[in-house]
C-alpha cells in the first residue's frame, strides 16, 4: 500500500490521571486521506488519545505532533483539526444556529451550504437551544460541525450516541459521499464496529491504555481466522500463529488465532474448517487476550 | 454482495468486476464504474475501491485513460476466462470428490449423476 504523507505523529506519547494511565507509551503516525477507525472498550484510552491529538491537554510523557506542530493552543494547527467530543457542552443559551456560526468563525475550511443541507436531512432545528436537544439531536449537531468543518484532520470520538440506526446509517454515507470529494484524515471512535467495518481503511486497537493494533484493515482481517475440526489438524493448521482464543470439546478443537504473514493462507484440510471472523469479532477476542499481542508490525521490526 | 469475510474488500471488488467481465455485463472497451461510485455503492472506503481498481489495471484487465476513467482491455474476457478454468478443478471438481468419497458415492455414481444432471 503507497502511503500518504503523515499529518500526525505521536511519540511515545503517555497520559497519567493521578493513579490512572490513561494512555502509556503510544506510538503511531497518522497519514493524509485516510479514514482510521480507533476501537477498543471502555476506558481503554480512546478519548484521551484524541484529545491529546486535538490539543485539549498537555500529555504527562512522549510528544504528539499535528502538522509538524504541537498542537497545544497553537491556532495554526487547531484551525485544521475538529474534534467531535461524545459530550459536547455549549453555554446555556447557545442555540443550534450560533454553534453553526461560530464554527464557520473557527474553521476556515467550514462550508454553510453543506452544514445547512445537512442540518436539514438530519432534521436539526436550527432555533432550539442546544441544551434542548435530545441525545441524539446533539449527537447529529456534532456530526454536522465535524462533517462541515471540512477540516483536514476531523476527529469523532463515538458521534452515533442516540442516534437510530437510519440516522447513523446516514451519518456513514454523508462521512463517504464527502470523503469521496474531498478525502481527509478521519479518525472515527466507535463501539459500532461491524456497522463502520467497510469505512475504515487503518485500524488502531487500544487495550488498557496501550496500543495494542495499528494496521492496515484489510491486511487484518486477511490475517483473522478461526478453525474448527479435529484438535491436532486445528493446531497444525495454527501453526505458529498468534492464538487468540481456543476451546475444545472431546477431540474437537475451535481456535481463533491471527497469522503473523497475511500472504500465507493455511493449506486447506477436509476436515478443518476454516472461516474469516469479523473486526468486531477479532477486537472482541484481542481484549479476551491477557497478554498484549504483538501487532504485525512490530512482529516485523 | 460484499460478505466473503475472508477475503479483503478489495480483492473482492476486484472480483465482481470480473464476474462482470466474464458474464459479459461489462463489455471490452467499456468504461467501468469510478472508485467513487464503487465506495458510494458498496458502502466501503474510496481507498479500498481504488486499490481493487488498480490491481485489476496492473493485471491487465483494465486500463487507466487519463482525466477520463478506466476502461476493460480488449481480450481481458478470454484472459480471465482460461484463468478461471485452469482453477475450475482445484476449485469445485476435487471438493465435490472429497465429499462423495465421504458418503461413498464411487466415481461411477458420481459421473452418472453429473450425466443426468447435466443441464441443471
Amino acid at each position: 500500500m503507497t502511503l500518504t504523507p503523515p499529518v500526525a505523529r505521536a511519540r511515545h506519547l503517555g497520559m497519567r490521571f493521578g493513579d490512572v494511565a490513561a494512555l502509556t507509551d503510544a506510538d503511531f503516525t497518522l497519514h493524509r486521506n485516510t479514514i482510521y477507525g480507533l476501537l477498543g472498550r471502555n476506558g481503554a484510552g480512546k478519548t484521551t488519545l484524541m484529545q491529546l491529538l486535538a490539543g485539549h491537554m498537555r500529555p504527562t510523557t512522549g510528544s504528539v505532533e499535528v502538522f509538524g506542530a504541537d498542537p497545544y493552543e497553537n491556532t495554526a494547527v487547531l484551525q485544521q483539526l475538529c474534534f467531535v467530543a461524545d459530550t459536547q457542552r455549549y453555554p446555556d443559551d447557545m442555540r443550534v444556529g450560533h454553534v453553526l456560526a461560530s464554527a464557520e468563525l473557527l474553521l476556515p475550511l467550514w462550508d454553510r451550504e453543506y452544514a445547512e443541507r445537512l442540518a436539514d436531512k438530519f432534521a436539526l432545528p436550527c432555533g432550539r437551544k442546544v441544551k434542548k436537544l435530545s441525545r441524539g439531536m446533539s449527537s447529529a449537531l456534532g456530526i454536522v460541525v465535524g462533517l462541515a468543518s471540512r477540516a483536514p484532520v476531523t476527529v469523532f470520538d463515538e458521534p452515533y450516541l442516540g442516534l437510530d440506526a437510519v440516522a447513523r446509517q446516514m451519518f456513514y454515507d454523508e462521512l463517504l459521499l464527502d470523503y469521496a470529494e474531498r478525502p481527509r484524515t478521519i479518525v472515527l471512535s466507535t463501539h459500532l464496529i461491524d456497522e463502520a467495518a467497510d469505512l475504515l481503511e487503518h485500524i488502531l486497537v487500544l487495550d488498557r491504555g496501550h496500543l495494542v493494533v495499528d494496521e492496515d484493515a484489510d491486511t487484518l482481517r486477511t490475517r483473522a481466522a478461526r478453525a474448527t475440526g479435529p484438535a491436532d489438524e486445528v493446531a497444525r493448521i495454527v501453526g505458529d500463529s498468534t492464538v487468540l482464543h481456543t476451546e475444545s470439546l472431546g477431540g474437537i478443537a475451535r481456535t481463533t488465532f491471527l497469522r503473523n504473514d497475511p500472504d500465507e493462507l493455511p493449506h486447506p484440510s477436509g476436515r478443518v474448517d476454516v472461516q474469516p471472523i469479523s473486526l468486531q469479532e477479532l477486537v472482541v477476542h484481542l481484549h479476551r487476550t491477557p497478554e498484549t499481542v504483538t501487532t504485525n508490525e512490530e512482529a516485523s521490526l | 454482495m460484499l460478505n466473503d469475510e475472508g477475503k479483503p474488500l478489495f480483492q473482492q471488488i476486484a472480483e465482481l468486476i470480473e464476474n462482470s467481465i466474464v458474464d459479459g455485463s461489462l463489455a471490452e472497451e467499456s468504461q467501468v464504474p469510478s472508485t467513487n461510485e464503487l465506495a458510494a455503492f458498496h458502502r466501503i472506503n474510496p481507498a479500498t475501491a481504488a486499490k481493487g481498481l488498480n490491481a485489476l489495471v496492473a493485471d491487465g484487465i483494465l486500463y487507466k485513460k487519463r482525466g477520463i476513467g478506466m476502461f476493460v482491455t480488449t481480450g481481458a474476457r478470454d484472459k480471465l476466462i482460461a484463468r478461471r478454468r485452469d482453477r475450475f478443478a482445484q476449485q469445485y471438481v476435487v471438493p465435490l470428490v472429497l465429499e462423495a468419497e465421504k458418503l461413498g458415492i464411487g466415481i461411477d455414481e458420481l459421473k452418472s449423476m453429473l450425466d443426468t444432471r447435466e443441464h441443471v
